[in-house]
């Protein structure tokens, strides 16, 4: 009962905000609807009963995407009356392929006949929290995904630096390769001074 | 509730995102919020299978969707905030440079 | 030696055409005037022969044989060629001679030449040639020839338009010649003239259905190989492109439009006189045609005022006379006998108008002559002899006369004398052509040899409604400048062809149309026993008498208008301004020809050009194909638009179409 009444809260909060994130007039109001809609599923998460996904999605969705969002929202120097321009011209497309996409979509769902079994979430079997049941499986069978995310991982820092990385001409820096590259003829240079006379 | 339901909210989540990508085709960041609502839906469509049908395959893959969602996030932002630099503005109407 | 006849003007093309630039101007006429000169003497020798009773076949070569029919290149030579041999080649050889004075300042001599020696063959090749393609072979060589010579100067655009008119005219009734050649085929199975005519009595009677009608098929053969003649001799329909054909340089004039070409026509009846005189209705149209052209062709030589034109316009009406002589029926000898004389004295006046044009410094309008008889008396008693020839001066009753008065007096006689039906209307027609001729003739000695240099010049600005006429090849020379006479080596051929002017009526007389034509002519023309030959003999007294009066009122009007009161002319043409414009503009068949059939074969062309090629052919094929693409290009350009949001709205797009796809026709 519960679980129904948590799960019609969570879904109307959810697609109430999803569409605000693609209305709302200021970028800021979309990603704080962004980060709105990313906390529901979080709550849908948990009634499917899978914790570490909800907690890993507010952690990394919430925490670090949506504030990235943020950042870049507000480093910007947007002009907000100019996005909306095309809004009205394009409604009509959009909402055509919307519509069919979404009825296609639930065409399909609703032609399903689901087993009896799968008309009810299973309870979590064995003595295992979710984390650790996960943990078996994806450190064991996707073993090679999990490097690839990994990898994708670095990718993707390694990208955003080269993108924005910019070198400011009056900064100060260490060039390491130059350091370790000197020689003692270029770093050293040995004079003799005359007594009491001082270089 | 059952399986059809979360497949359902997926669904409806998921055509908001298209329908976010074109009305807000201006706004590069919109754009990319969209995509997000869109790898959300899925992920919710991939944790519904998993709980129905008792199978952690679901949950795995619903991580490395996570994964590549913010990683792709990254990047997104990170040329936006290349191409900000370059041209002062983002209005999405002036990268034409592909027409033929 | 009739090969060496025939060919070696082909050779004289081509070293001169071929060899042209490396053998000069000088050596092209030597070359070409020589091997004519040699054809000329061969000519001579075997007419001779010929007339003695040596006929000869020739072949050549095989052409072609294709089922039932059978072509080759073979040599005929009976009295009828032999005629032409002489004709051909002396007026040939004579205007190869003249042109290397008349043409010494020209560019292009070696050109010159050696279409003159092309021309010479092609006309040879008409005259020997054994079967009717031959002779279609020669006849549409002559008439390529025509179309080059007239055309020579093809810089000037009046001379290509005239020669697109001679070679299109003459298309005309090539069509119709080529038509009999064919029925002529289908009925006897050969075209190969004595087959031809062995077949002829088997024809009597038959009927051939063309057109809707059942006509009688000798009949039909003939009117359409007519037809040919019509054209190449510039008869009444199909003469517009004489007069024009005076564009071209003054030998031309003289070889092709006076003695040679036009008479192919002539020679074509007079080869097929066994058809032609089996066919009743034949011989009437051609007797008809002959007439009329007599008659309309002097009424506008009245009044030309170019020397040329007149002399065209007189040509004209000299071939209606020598089909009115093939006309009468049994006395194809008629014809072929002031084609004869013709040949001469036209050949002379159209040399002795070059002599005087270039007199003039190649001034052409005979309002501005005058007086010339004391600046160039050689030219102006060759013009006198070729005169008295053509209007037909000699003492009645008797055989003595100039050439012309011989065989023109013997037209008119015989077109009184006959029997076929029209004769009465050709003899009044040839009767006052008569009369007109000596007019015009005589107009043309008077207005260029008496009077004073320039006297009716005065004419020349009043005159507006002057069509094409009176235009110099380039009018610089008004009469200030003394005329000096021609160089020897043009006025050589004029005095041999006075020569025969003179005296080609008399002494030729006996054996083409006297007591010994039966044994001269013996088969190649049809020549009745007690025909028409005889029955001309027997005229009333007027009749013969009457050529002569004719000749002698037009003498003195034109005396009386053109040196008794020169202010006569104008005058009378003040008086009758209609009347005087419609022969001045040729009874306006230029303009009608125009209306009727020119301009509406441009519409037809322009239509076909434009619509069917341009919009319909061009337009469905290569440029329309092209232009679809360019719009189905340009509409997918479209797409093109370098937005990546349109992309990804087009995969999206893609997914969406996809999904349905396959939601209807279920994944496999």
């Amino acid at each position: 009962m519960a679980g129904v009444l948590f799960f019609w809260i969570f879904s109307i909060v959810l697609v109430g905000s999803a569409l605000a994130v693609i209305v709302a007039r200021n970028p800021v109001h979309s990603v704080l609807f962004l980060i709105l809609a990313f906390v529901c599923a979080a709550g849908i998460f948990l009634i499917l009963g899978a914790e570490f996904l909800a907690m890993i999605l507010v952690i990394v969705y919430v925490g670090a995407v949506a504030v990235l969002f943020l950042f870049v929202v507000m480093l910007l120097d947007v002009d907000f009356a100019r996005f909306k321009e095309g809004f009205v011209q394009y409604l009509p497309q959009a909402a055509l392929i919307a519509l069919i996409v979404a009825a296609q979509l639930i065409y399909v769902v609703g032609g399903w006949h689901s087993s009896p079994a799968a008309a009810v979430p299973a309870a979590p079997s064995g003595t295992l929290s979710n984390t650790a049941a996960l943990g078996e499986v994806l450190y064991t069978r996707y073993f090679y995904f999990f490097q690839a995310a990994g990898l994708i991982l670095l990718t993707a820092m390694i990208g955003a630096i080269v993108l924005t990385l910019q070198h400011k001409a009056n900064v100060k820096r260490q060039n390491v390769a130059d350091q370790v590259a000197r020689t003692p003829k270029d770093g050293v240079e040995l004079r003799k001074v005359p007594s009491r006379a001082g270089i | 509730m059952d399986l059809s339901a979360y497949l359902i909210l997926a669904a409806i989540v998921f055509t908001i995102g298209i329908a976010g990508i074109v009305l807000n085709h201006k706004n590069m960041i919109v754009i990319l919020m969209s995509i997000e609502l869109i790898l959300l839906s899925v992920n919710i469509n991939f944790v519904a299978f998993s709980t129905f049908r008792a199978d952690l395959t679901g949950q795995a893959f619903s991580l490395f969707i996570l994964t590549v969602a913010a990683a792709e996030a990254a990047i997104g932002l990170a040329i936006l905030v290349a191409y900000y630099r370059n041209r002062g503005s983002i209005a999405v109407e002036d990268i034409n440079s592909l027409k033929g | 030696m009739y090969d060496v006849i025939v060919f070696l003007p082909l050779f004289g093309f081509l070293i001169a055409g071929v060899f042209g630039r490396w053998i000069g101007a000088r050596g092209a006429e030597f070359v070409t005037s020589g091997f004519l000169g040699v054809s000329f003497v061969l000519a001579w020798i075997a007419f001779f022969q010929v007339a003695g009773g040596a006929d000869a076949h020739v072949p050549v070569a095989n052409w072609f044989v294709s089922g039932k029919l059978a072509v080759a290149w073979a040599l005929r030579v009976d009295t009828l060629t032999a005629v032409m041999l002489i004709v051909v080649t002396t007026v040939s050889f004579l205007v190869h001679v003249y042109s290397i004075g008349y043409m010494s300042d020209d560019p292009s001599r070696p050109r010159f030449f050696a279409y003159l020696s092309l021309f010479t063959f092609a006309m040879l090749m008409l005259v020997t040639s054994d079967n009717l393609v031959q002779l279609f072979f020669g006849w549409e060589g002559v008439g390529l020839m025509s179309y080059l010579l007239v055309g020579f100067w093809y810089e000037k655009p009046s001379a290509n338009a005239a020669a697109i008119k001679a070679f299109v005219v003459n298309r005309v009734g090539d069509f119709g010649f080529a038509l009999g050649i064919f029925l002529t085929f289908r009925l006897t199975q050969s075209v190969t003239f004595d087959q031809v005519f062995a077949a002829l009595p088997g024809l009597e009677g038959k009927t051939f259905h063309f057109i809707g009608f059942d006509w009688d098929a000798t009949t039909l053969a003939c009117l359409l190989l007519f037809m040919g003649a019509m054209g190449k001799s510039a008869q009444f329909l199909l003469h517009t492109w004489l007069p024009d054909a005076m564009e071209g340089p003054t030998p031309v004039s003289a070889l092709i439009h006076a003695a040679t070409m036009v008479t192919a026509g002539v020679f074509m009846v007079a080869r097929l006189s066994p058809m032609f005189q089996m066919s009743e209705v034949a011989l009437s149209v051609v007797l008809i045609v002959g007439a009329t052209t007599a008659f309309f062709a002097a009424t506008v030589g009245l009044v030309q005022n170019d020397i040329k034109r007149v002399i065209a316009y007189s040509t004209c009406s000299q071939l209606g006379y020598m089909f009115v002589g093939l006309g009468v029926g049994g006395g194809f000898s008629l014809g072929m006998f002031h084609l004869f004389t013709h040949a001469f004295f036209k050949a002379l006046l159209f040399l002795g108008a070059g002599s005087v044009i270039t007199a003039m410094h190649h001034e052409q309008d005979m309002r501005k002559m005058g007086g010339l008889r004391t600046e160039i008396p050689y030219t102006f008693w060759a013009m006198m002899a070729g005169t008295l020839a053509l209007t037909g001066v000699g003492i009645p009753f008797t055989i003595i006369g100039f050439a012309g008065y011989v065989s023109k007096d013997a037209i008119i006689e015989a077109s009184f004398a006959t029997h076929t039906y029209g004769a009465t209307y050709a003899f009044w027609c040839v009767d006052i052509a008569a009369a007109l001729t000596a007019f015009y003739s005589w107009r043309l000695v008077f207005m260029t040899f008496f009077g004073t240099r320039g006297q009716r010049e005065s004419w020349m600005e009043e005159e507006h409604t002057d069509a094409h006429g009176a235009h110099g090849n380039d009018d610089h020379g008004h009469g200030e400048h003394p005329a000096h006479e021609s160089p020897l080596v043009m006025l050589i051929p004029l005095a041999g062809l006075a020569l025969g002017a003179v005296f080609a009526g008399d002494v030729f007389r006996h054996w083409f149309i006297g007591g010994a034509a039966e044994a001269f002519w013996r088969h190649s023309l049809v020549l009745k026993e007690g025909g028409i030959l005889e029955a001309m003999e027997h005229v009333p007294l007027w009749v013969s008498i009457s050529p002569t009066l004719m000749m002698l009122v037009g003498l003195l009007i034109a005396y009386y208008m053109y040196i008794v009161a020169p202010e006569a002319p104008r005058q009378l043409a003040a008086a009758f301004p209609d009347l005087y414009r419609f022969l001045l503009n040729k009874w306006y068949f230029d303009e009608l020809y125009d209306l009727i059939f020119v301009r509406p074969a441009f519409w037809i062309g322009r239509l076909f050009w434009k619509g069917g090629d341009g919009a319909v052919i061009d337009g469905f094929g290569p440029n329309g194909v092209a232009a679809r693409v360019l719009d189905v290009t340009r509409g997918v350009v479209k797409l093109q638009s370098g937005y990546i949001y349109q992309y990804a709205f087009a995969m999206l797009l893609g997914v969406a179409a996809f999904a349905t796809w396959y939601l209807f026709t279920g994944v496999r």
